[in-house]
C-alpha cells in the first residue's frame, strides 16, 4: 500500500468511525450479546452447527446433481429454472421475463444476490419500477446508500438520520419523528406500491431439491407480500443455496436467527413452493373476490453461477459457500462493530466471510479493498453456525494478492520475526508504522539467555517435564512473564527445559505469507520434535503461538506432525490449572488475599476456550476477578500498530478501556502480547500476565 | 390428550406469551365464540379446515381486496404449532390464508391442541412428508411482524401488529 492509499484508508476510517461508527457499534454489539444468549438456550448448540456443517458439505460436493434434481422437480411444479452463469447473463433473463409480462413495477425483498447482480440498475434503465419492500433496504433506496450489513442494512442510519430523510423527501403533514411513526409511514408507502406491482422479487436462504421449497428468513412480512400479490415470482439465489431435502432445513432455521441478530427465530420462515396455491391479489379489480376463478401463477427460479463453481473447485474458497449469510461474523467482529460493512466490506459483501465471496464473485480486487481489516483474531470461528475457518479464508486470499505482486506490505515489528524473502527494508516499515504507538523494547537479556546462565533447576523425581517454547515475545521483550512461568511450573515440581526455538510463524501468517508461515511451522515441529520424543509436554505463554499448534498448523504441518504437537501444547495457566486439579500443592503459588483482578483474556486464547481456567485459578488463589467481554483489544499483531488502522484500533479499544477502568481493580491482567501494549497504551499502564501474580515469590498479592 | 401433548402445549404458550401472543383456549364448542371475542372491527377470514368447527358469519370469508384492505381482523387456520419456539404454521390455501394472516393489523388463528408439536425436528419431519406430496407452501409465524429498521423494535411492519390464537383442546 503506497503512502497515499494508506492516507486515504486512514481518512475514509475516520469519517466513518465519526459519522456512522455509533449507530453501528450499538447495533453490531447488541445483536453479537443477543447471540450468546440465544445460542446459551438450545439443548445441543454445537451437534446443530455440526449437523448444518455437514449438511452444507454434503450439498456443496453434490451440486450438479442437486441443480438438476432441483431443475425437474421446479418444473414439475409449474415453474423455470435459470441457471444464469454471470450477472449479465441473470440479468439480462429477468428483464425478458420483466419484458414479457408487460411490467411497469418489480416489488423486492431483501436478497443481497440481487444486490451482487445489480438487478435494480439493469431493470431501471429499461424503465422498470424497482421497489425495495424491506424497510431498511427501502430506506437506503430513498437515501441512495449501500448496505452496511449483510442482514440489517441501514444499521449505519439513527432514526434521527432516517426521520430527517423522509421528512425532507415525503414532507408528511406532521413531521415525522418516532421509530413507529416512521415504520408505520414506510409500511403505507410500500403497500402502495406493492398493490400496483406486476412482478414480485425474492431471495431465498434455502431451496430444497426434493420438493422445490424455497425457504426466506424474514420478520416484516415484506417477502410474503412481494410473492403472494403479484401473480408472477422471481425467486433470484446463488447456487450455493441449494440443499437435498426439506428436512435439512431444521438446524438452519433454528440457527439462523440465534447466530445473525440474536432472535431465537425470526417472525417469519417462509417455505414457499412456487408457483403457489395462495390467490394473487389484484387491487386493480377491487371489488371480485380473491378466490374467484383460477390463479394463474408464474414462477422463475433464476440461479446465479458467477464465479461459484469456481469456487466450488478452489479448495480454500470452496467454504465460503457453506456461508448462510446470518452476520455472525460481522457483528463478532471488533474492527466491524466499529466501521461497519462501508469499511469492512467489498463490492456487495460485507464482515469476515465477505474476504471469500468478493474474491469469489467479484475478484481480488473488490477483496483487497477491505481483506486488511481481518487481523485473524479468530472470534467469528466459534461464531460461524457452519464452522467456517474465516480467518484462513482471509489469509488465502491476503496470500494470493501478496504473490499478485502490488502490494508489498510486511509489516513486521521484531527483526526476528520477518519473513526470510522480505521484500522491502525496514526503513519503508518505520515509515509506515504509527507514530503514535511505542515500539516493544528489547531486553538486554532473553529468557532463553537467562534459563541458560541461571541452568536448569532439576526437581527432584520431577513428575513431568515441560519445554517452555520461548515465543519471540515472551523470548525478547515480556521476559518477566517467561520467567514465572519458570518458577511457577518449578515450583510445583516440573522440570522445564527452555531450549532455543524459532519463530512460530504466527506474524507472516497474519499477513498472508503462507510459504513463509510454513517454513517456520516445519522449523518450530523440528525444535520441539526431541523433546515430544522424550515426553515433554510443550507449554507456550503466547496465546497466538499455542493457536498455531493446535489450529493453524493443521494446514500448515503433515497430520501427524500436527496432530502430535497440538493434542501436547498447553496454555501456560492451563497447564499449571491441571497440574493444581492432579495433586500439586497449590499453596506454593502466591496467594491473592482479596485483591481485585481486571482480566482481559486474549481472543485466540477465548476462541480455544481457554479463558475459563485462568479466571478459576486466579479466584482459587484468592483473587476476584472481572473480566472484559470485548471481542478483541484492537491491537492484533502489527494491526494496531500500522499508521492507516491506529485510530481503528485505539477506537476498539476505548471500549475496552471503559470496561477495565469501570472495574478499578488492584490489578490488570492480559494474556497476549497484542493485549498487553494495546492496555499499556490505552490505560498509561502495562498490564501484566496472570502468571506473574501468581508465581511464587512475587509480589501476587 | 395424552400427558405429553399437554406438556407441548404449555410450552407453546409461554413461548408464544413471550412474543406477545393472546391465547384462548376453549372446546370445539365454544369455538365460535372464542373467535368473535377475539376479532376486533371488520374481519375476513379463511374458512376453518375441520369438521364441526366453523368461523362466525360475521366474518368475510372470500374476500375482496378492498375487503382485505378494509379488515382489522384476518381469522385463519393454524395447521401446526411448535412448542419450543411458540410458533404456528400458516399453510397457504387456495381460500387465502396466506393474505387474509397477512394484511389485517390483527392476526386471530384457530389451532386445533393437538397439531402442537413439541420442536422444529418434529415439525420439518412433518413438512418433509407434507410437502412432498402436496407441494404446498407454508409459513413458520412467530409473534407480530417487527422491524428494527427505524431505529428501535417496532410491531407491525409490513404484516399483523397483533396475534392472537384460538387454541381448541
Amino acid at each position: 500500500m503506497s503512502g497515499n492509499s494508506r492516507d486515504a484508508k486512514a481518512a475514509q476510517i475516520r469519517r466513518l468511525l465519526e459519522t456512522e461508527g455509533e449507530a453501528v457499534a450499538a447495533n453490531t454489539r447488541g445483536f453479537n450479546h443477543g447471540r450468546y444468549e440465544s445460542v446459551a438456550k438450545l439443548d445441543d448448540y454445537q451437534g446443530l452447527r455440526d449437523e448444518a456443517r455437514a449438511i452444507k458439505e454434503d450439498a456443496i460436493e453434490r451440486l450438479p446433481e442437486l441443480i438438476d434434481r432441483l431443475r425437474e422437480t421446479v418444473e414439475e411444479n409449474g415453474g423455470t429454472v435459470y441457471v444464469a452463469d454471470d450477472a449479465a447473463d441473470a440479468n439480462r433473463y429477468i428483464a425478458e421475463v420483466c419484458d414479457d409480462r408487460d411490467a411497469d413495477r418489480l416489488v423486492k425483498s431483501k436478497s443481497m444476490t440481487s444486490e451482487e447482480i445489480e438487478i435494480n440498475d439493469h431493470l431501471q434503465e429499461r424503465g422498470v419500477d424497482v421497489v425495495e419492500t424491506d424497510l431498511g433496504e427501502w430506506v437506503l433506496q430513498v437515501a441512495d446508500e449501500a448496505p452496511s450489513h449483510i442482514v440489517a442494512p441501514a444499521i449505519h442510519k439513527s432514526r434521527e438520520g432516517i426521520a430527517e430523510l423522509f421528512n425532507e423527501r415525503f414532507g408528511p403533514d406532521e413531521p415525522l419523528e418516532t421509530a413507529e411513526e416512521l415504520t408505520m409511514f414506510a409500511r403505507e408507502q410500500l403497500l402502495e406500491r406493492i398493490k400496483e406491482a406486476d412482478v414480485g422479487m425474492t431471495g431465498a436462504n434455502f431451496i430444497t431439491a426434493d420438493t422445490g421449497t424455497i425457504a426466506l428468513v424474514t420478520s416484516e412480512g415484506n417477502a410474503r407480500k412481494s410473492a403472494v400479490v403479484p401473480d408472477t415470482h422471481v425467486a433470484v439465489a446463488g447456487v450455493e443455496k441449494v440443499v437435498p431435502s426439506v428436512e435439512d432445513l431444521q438446524p438452519f432455521v433454528e440457527l439462523i436467527g440465534r447466530s445473525g441478530t440474536g432472535q431465537d427465530i425470526t417472525s417469519y420462515i417462509s417455505l414457499l413452493t412456487p408457483p403457489v396455491d395462495s390467490p394473487t391479489v389484484d387491487f386493480a379489480d377491487p371489488d371480485t373476490p380473491i378466490t374467484d376463478g383460477e390463479t394463474d401463477r408464474e414462477f422463475h427460479l433464476v440461479l446465479i453461477d458467477n464465479g461459484r463453481m469456481a469456487m466450488r473447485e478452489d479448495e480454500d474458497l470452496r467454504e465460503t459457500l457453506y456461508c448462510i449469510r446470518c452476520s455472525a461474523c460481522s457483528n463478532t467482529c471488533a474492527n466491524f462493530q466499529s466501521v461497519g460493512g462501508h469499511a469492512f466490506g467489498g463490492e456487495t459483501y460485507s464482515g469476515g466471510i465477505a474476504t471469500g465471496w468478493e474474491a469469489g464473485v467479484h475478484g481480488m480486487d473488490s477483496a483487497a479493498q477491505f481483506n486488511d481489516l481481518c487481523t485473524g483474531c479468530s472470534r467469528c470461528v466459534e461464531a460461524c453456525p457452519v464452522k467456517i475457518d474465516i480467518p484462513w479464508i482471509n489469509t488465502v486470499v491476503r496470500d494470493r494478492l501478496n504473490r499478485s505482486g502490488d502490494r508489498g506490505q510486511f509489516d513486521f515489528l521484531v527483526d526476528g520475526l520477518a519473513p526470510d524473502a522480505e521484500p522491502d527494508g525496514g526503513a519503508g516499515l518505520q515509515k509506515r508504522l504509527d507514530r503514535r504507538r511505542e515500539l516493544p523494547t528489547f531486553r538486554r537479556e532473553t529468557l532463553v539467555d537467562w534459563f541458560e546462565r541461571r541452568g536448569p533447576a532439576h526437581p527432584p523425581d520431577p513428575d513431568r517435564r515441560v519445554v517452555l517454547y520461548p515465543d519471540l515475545y515472551t523470548n525478547h521483550v515480556l521476559v518477566e512473564r517467561g520467567k514465572a512461568a519458570v518458577r511457577t511450573l518449578e515450583a510445583l515440581g516440573v522440570e522445564v527445559a527452555v531450549p532455543d526455538a524459532p519463530g512460530a510463524g504466527r506474524a507472516p501468517l497474519s499477513q498472508g505469507m503462507i510459504a513463509t508461515a510454513t517454513r517456520k511451522a516445519r522449523q518450530a515441529s523440528a525444535t520441539l520434535d526431541p523433546y515430544l520424543d522424550d515426553g515433554y509436554d510443550v507449554v507456550v505463554v503466547e496465546p497466538s503461538d499455542l493457536a498455531m499448534f493446535r489450529e493453524d498448523y493443521e494446514r500448515l504441518l503433515s497430520e501427524p506432525a500436527f496432530e502430535r504437537l497440538a493434542e501436547n501444547s498447553y496454555e501456560l495457566i492451563e497447564y499449571v490449572y491441571g497440574l493444581v486439579a492432579s495433586g500439586a500443592d497449590a499453596d506454593a503459588l502466591a496467594a491473592g488475599d482479596g485483591k481485585s483482578v481486571a482480566y482481559h483474556s486474549h481472543c485466540q486464547q477465548r476462541t480455544m476456550g481457554l479463558e475459563a481456567y485462568t479466571v478459576a485459578l486466579l479466584e482459587d488463589r484468592g483473587f476476584a476477578v472481572t473480566t472484559s467481554d470485548v471481542e478483541c483489544c484492537g491491537m492484533a499483531g502489527s494491526f494496531g500498530y500500522k499508521e492507516q488502522y491506529y485510530e481503528l484500533a485505539m477506537d476498539v479499544g476505548e471500549h475496552l478501556e471503559e470496561q477495565l477502568r469501570a472495574t478499578d481493580a488492584d490489578h490488570v491482567v492480559a494474556s497476549g502480547t497484542s493485549c498487553t501494549d494495546q492496555i499499556s497504551d490505552l490505560l498509561d499502564e502495562e498490564p501484566c500476565h496472570p502468571v506473574e501474580l501468581l508465581a511464587p515469590g512475587t509480589a501476587g498479592g | 390428550m395424552s400427558h405429553a401433548a399437554g406438556d407441548a402445549y404449555d410450552r407453546f404458550a409461554s413461548r408464544a406469551a413471550d412474543y406477545g401472543v393472546e391465547l384462548t383456549r376453549t372446546s370445539p364448542d365454544g369455538a365460535a365464540a372464542a373467535i368473535e371475542a377475539a376479532v376486533e372491527g371488520p374481519a375476513v377470514g379463511a374458512p376453518l379446515p375441520w369438521d364441526g368447527v366453523s368461523l362466525p358469519e360475521s366474518i368475510t370469508t372470500d374476500p375482496s381486496p378492498a375487503d382485505l384492505d378494509g379488515a382489522t381482523t384476518g381469522v385463519t387456520a393454524a395447521a401446526l404449532a411448535v412448542a419450543e419456539y411458540g410458533s404456528i404454521v400458516l399453510r397457504a390455501t387456495p381460500d387465502g390464508t396466506e393474505p387474509v394472516s397477512l394484511f389485517p393489523d390483527r392476526h386471530v388463528a384457530v389451532l386445533r391442541e393437538d397439531d402442537v408439536v413439541p420442536d422444529m425436528e418434529a415439525a420439518f419431519a412433518w413438512f418433509g412428508e407434507t410437502f412432498r406430496q402436496t407441494r404446498d407452501s407454508a409459513v413458520i409465524a412467530t409473534g407480530p411482524s417487527a422491524t428494527a429498521d427505524m431505529g428501535e423494535l417496532v410491531k407491525g411492519a409490513h404484516g399483523p401488529k397483533e396475534v392472537h390464537v384460538v387454541v381448541l383442546s
